[in-house]
């Protein structure tokens, strides 16, 4: 393989590992924890490193990852002693914890193999250097291995424990009176996290873990809603950020995870705006429809309610729409020629009057 | 006495600690704002999105003058709350998952601006990583001046509008029907955090400044519980955490400024959270002790109160074997503690009985428990 | 006050959430000094009415007219008691400061409340048994003290038209006690109060005029001539109520 494809490789499945807690994260509203992790644990990976001196001993990511589980659990302390609101709690634990991790690289920078641009960015492209080397054999860089590994952990823990996540994720109530404690599956999730951020650290850095962790997911919200696919478009949207990501760095000579972030953006923008469904066009689209079928109802409930009374031939006219829709004249002439062309109504010079279809269908909406 | 000595005459010295000065008030001040208006972790966001920006205005310009690329910083800090306004409005993603989509991505796309900024044949070009972790110490004067500027117009206008954002921060529903424009005060409130977030970004770093915004506002939060007050302790704290921040950073190499600001104002935060009267967890986990005891005292007369209720004499003493059931271990402690203030006498070993002095009180109790 | 103009009236006003309609061509016109309910199931839209009145909902179509003007220009005689829910209690404040926000309106932009502001304010929560409190922190008030501040809040409004949304929601006995002399204080003084409310029993005791309100209004008028079997069940589709002498219907349960 050469270093490129070992690149990209690794970068597929980060992003592949990541979005599946995180489409967990993202349905529960929670996904913000993953920023707090992210950062938190740089200083689990600083403490550990200075236990077991080197970066790939399986315990500096456990303890790595349990620094993560830490936050999670000092912020809902936090939240729980009613001093402070959820939101300030969770904005409070994780620079702290942060702060100490870079501090500590900076004041042993010679001792700590990590520097501070690698700490928010991750280093991607030296990864392939960084070999598995047993024996003399060469087995492929250890980056490879290590996120080989998690993306393997945490798809068969996804399906174990699918039935559950979603059911913990969609029915809390239903969840806990089947006898599956919610704390156990938050607190779960949570420790996922915190170990594929550890693996993700080297890939992307604090700050763009968080965004294979929550766009992509957020992406595939966008574009379906049923459970299953929103997990396989999720893992395909965040493949698909890894490779593109990969190409725009190339292009440009620019960060790798930086450009994944971006890729990340751009899939998402799309999704916002040209989603079949929940995509802003086709929303703007459909929301002018159904205004101009809710204003020609409301003219024909108009129309209706002065049927018959003295005054309506003063009533029932385009004008007096206008003034009482506030209705610009231009909407109404609109909404008129759509209500004669549909034959609700019929109309001579400025009055009104319902055809019997119109009439019935007004009822009806009265009635709804 | 070097660093006052230093203040007034050595001018770095007085540049940074003026710049960390003017940093520390006003995020302080708006911070309370945000914080009260649960806007938290819009500073997360915002401080995040910042980075294209500087980066951009940088590319366009090649300037590093702080004022250039802190519009840079406001503009893009304002295309990210409009970017999120435009998921949270017409998308059901929530509100987190929108704030983390837009502080990443646009994090992202600035990291990769200062990576192209990094290999542009121009000189001039370092020194744009001091908005990632913050360095008071390359702060210029002409820096600190813009700061000050931006700061004392910040402060004034909160000053000006005080009455009003303290309505629309606490009833915003309420100031709409008093005739006050809620949406656009609401903006104009925001923008203001946004620019208070701004100008820390040389000195703390777009990472870590969020901190800045959230917490001199938690700490001064467990101190009072009046708004002037809160906006003033958190100033105030928010100044301290700065000063400490450069101190340190200023006496170690390549210690960068942000991270020891944040650990110091959160150790007032956690200092506040455990010792701050009223509010503090120290004295709450206190007062519920004293209460335990004082509920576990009057069971125990109660129960006294109830055995005696078959004899004529109210003092009558009887075996508490059966009580102890009750009180459990630290039973003896309450009984001490009873007989010391005469409320209980003993006759015999393990049996005790009221005094008249503990039968009123019960009864008082009882009567108190009927009302 | 000319008496021919309504001291609130309602055109065709309807507002609808994604293109659903919450209330449908409300017509009203409200005279004033009465004491009105607003009445009817959950979800008939109910508390959106008032906001619609008040201009914090932007309506699909319809009017809306105080005194004969337009909201922008009749915000000074209107005075609102929103649902209590609605605020955070935590916020650093204490009761006296939340009544003398009531005088904002009067004091118009940058204005500070000056001493006679606050002796408005201290009478104001004299009124509703509260000037004990007046320097207590908002969130050490029990619901029903918090309840009678947002009251104290809107007398300082010293408004002709008041609207108050629930009211009477989880408040203790004796807030509700003083909400009703409240209420009876207002009218005497030929004030217009407009009140969202829940219990069909005490519609009698407290109102002189209900509207019933299922997205489109039922009914309208005397609460003894309105509060039929028919308007009822009309309102509640189908399921009558039964307002018996002992019995409290809480609407919403229905």
């Amino acid at each position: 393989m050469s270093f490129q494809t070992e690149i990209i490789l690794i970068a597929a499945l980060t992003a592949f590992s990541c979005a599946i807690p995180g489409v967990f994260l993202v349905l529960r509203g929670v996904a913000l924890m993953s920023d707090a992790i992210s950062h938190a644990i740089l200083l689990g990976i600083v403490v550990m490193f200075f236990m077991v001196k080197t970066l790939d001993s399986p315990l500096l990511i456990i303890g790595a990852a349990l620094t993560g589980v830490l936050t999670v659990t000092l912020t809902e302390v936090l939240i729980n002693t009613n001093r402070l609101k959820k939101d300030a709690a969770i904005g409070l634990v994780f620079p702290l914890f942060f702060s100490i991790g870079v501090i500590l690289i900076s004041k042993y920078a010679g001792n700590v193999h990590i520097d501070l641009d690698a700490v928010l960015l991750g280093e991607l492209a030296l990864a392939p250097f960084h070999r598995m080397d047993i024996g003399g054999l060469d087995l492929g860089p250890v980056g490879l291995w290590m996120m080989g590994t998690i993306s393997l952990i945490n798809v068969v823990g996804l399906l174990l424990f699918y039935k559950e996540l979603k059911l913990a994720t969609f029915d809390k109530g239903l969840a806990t009176s089947l006898g599956f404690s919610p704390v156990l599956i938050h607190y779960g999730l949570m420790t996922v996290t915190s170990v594929t951020t550890v693996g993700a650290f080297e890939v992307a850095g604090s700050v763009l873990v968080v965004a294979l962790i929550i766009a992509p997911p957020a992406t595939a919200f966008l574009l379906t809603t049923k459970l299953s696919r929103m997990i396989g478009i999720s893992m395909a949207v965040g493949v698909a950020s890894a490779v593109l990501g990969y190409g725009m760095a190339y292009v440009l000579d620019a960060s790798i995870a930086g450009s994944m972030a971006t890729m990340n953006g751009v899939l998402f923008l799309m999704a916002l705006f040209f989603a079949r469904e929940r995509g802003l066009v086709s929303k703007v689209l459909s929301h002018f429809k159904k205004k101009l079928n809710f204003s020609v109802q409301m003219l024909l409930v108009q129309i209706l309610g002065h049927e018959g009374l003295d005054n309506e031939d003063q009533e029932n006219t385009v004008e007096n729409m206008i003034d009482h829709m506030a209705w610009s004249a231009g909407f109404a002439k609109k909404i008129v020629q759509r209500a004669v062309q549909k034959n609700l109504i019929t109309r001579n010079k400025s009055r009104l009057s319902l055809t019997p279809l119109g009439r019935e269908m007004a009822r009806q909406v009265m009635m709804f | 006495m070097t660093l006052i000595h230093d203040l007034f005459f050595d001018y770095t010295v007085r540049t940074v600690v003026l710049g960390t000065l003017v940093l520390g008030i006003v995020s302080g001040a708006l911070g309370s704002f945000a914080v009260l208006r649960k806007q938290s972790l819009l500073g997360d966001a915002i401080s995040h999105a910042a980075l294209p920006g500087i980066a951009v205005a940088f590319m366009l310009t090649y300037s590093k003058s702080l004022l250039v690329l802190l519009i840079g910083a406001i503009i893009s800090g304002i295309l990210a709350s409009l970017g999120m306004f435009l998921i949270t409005e017409y998308t059901s993603l929530k509100k987190d998952a929108a704030l983390g989509i837009v502080l990443s991505v646009f994090f992202g796309f600035g990291m990769v601006l200062l990576t192209i900024i990094q290999r542009l044949p121009t000189a001039n070009k370092a020194g744009l990583n001091r908005f990632l972790f913050g360095n008071a110490a390359t702060l210029l004067e002409e820096d600190v001046i813009v700061m000050t500027i931006f700061g004392v117009v910040i402060l004034a206008v909160l000053t000006l509008f005080w009455k009003e954002f303290k309505l629309v921060s606490f009833n915003p529903e309420f100031a709409a029907t008093l005739g006050f424009p809620q949406k656009r005060l609401d903006i104009f409130l925001t923008s203001l955090i946004v620019c208070s977030i701004v100008i820390g970004l040389q000195t703390v770093g777009v990472v870590l400044m969020s901190a800045m915004i959230i917490a001199p506002a938690a700490a001064a939060r467990q101190w009072t519980d009046r708004l002037g007050m809160m906006v003033v302790l958190a100033a105030i704290f928010g100044a301290l955490a700065g000063l400490v921040g450069v101190m340190f950073s200023s006496q170690i190499n390549n210690l960068p400024t942000g991270p020891v600001i944040v650990v110091a104002i959160s150790t007032i935060v956690f200092a506040s959270l455990g010792f701050a009267p009223n509010r503090g967890l120290f004295w709450a986990w206190k007062r519920n002790k004293s209460n335990q005891k004082q509920v576990k005292e009057d069971t125990f007369l109660t129960n006294l109160f109830y055995l005696s209720e078959g004899h004529d004499d109210v003092t009558h003493a009887h075996d508490i074997q059966a009580l102890r059931s009750v009180g459990g271990a630290s039973l003896d402690s309450v009984i001490r503690k009873l007989e010391e203030s005469g409320y209980i006498h003993s006759t015999a070993y393990k049996h005790w009985g009221l005094t008249i002095k503990g039968h009123k009180y019960v009864r008082s109790l009882l009567v108190g428990m009927q009302a | 006050m000319n008496s021919i103009i309504p001291a609130v009236e309602v055109r065709d006003l309807t507002v609808a959430y994604k293109e659903k309609p919450v209330l449908w061509d409300i017509d009203i016109k409200v005279p004033h000094g009465v004491l009105m309910a607003i009445v009817g199931p959950n979800g008939a839209g109910k508390t959106t009415l008032i906001k619609a009145i008040l201009g914090l909902i932007k309506p699909a179509a319809g009017s809306v007219f105080i005194n004969g003007n337009v909201y922008q220009k009749s915000f000074r005689s209107v005075g609102y008691v929103p649902q209590r829910g609605s605020v955070d209690w935590d916020f650093p404040t204490n009761a006296l400061d939340v009544v003398l926000m009531g005088r904002y309106g009067h004091l118009g932009w940058f204005k500070r409340p000056g001493k006679r502001d606050v002796e408005i304010a201290m009478e104001c929560l004299e009124k509703v048994g509260m000037a004990d409190f007046a320097y207590r922190q908002i969130n050490q008030l029990s619901g029903g003290q918090q309840q009678r501040v947002f009251l104290a809040r809107a007398l300082a409004q010293d408004s002709q038209i008041y609207f108050m949304d629930e009211p009477f929601v989880g408040v203790d006995a004796k807030t509700e006690k003083a909400i009703v002399a409240l209420l009876k204080e207002l009218r005497g003084k030929e004030k217009t109060v407009i009140v969202v409310h829940h219990d069909l029993q005490t519609l009698k005791d407290y109102f002189d005029w209900a509207l019933l309100l299922n997205v489109r209004k039922i009914a309208m008028g005397p609460v003894k001539d309105i509060i039929t079997q028919e308007n009822l069940s009309q309102a509640y589709s189908g399921k009558t109520p039964f307002v018996g002498k002992d019995t409290t219907i809480n609407l919403d349960a229905l």
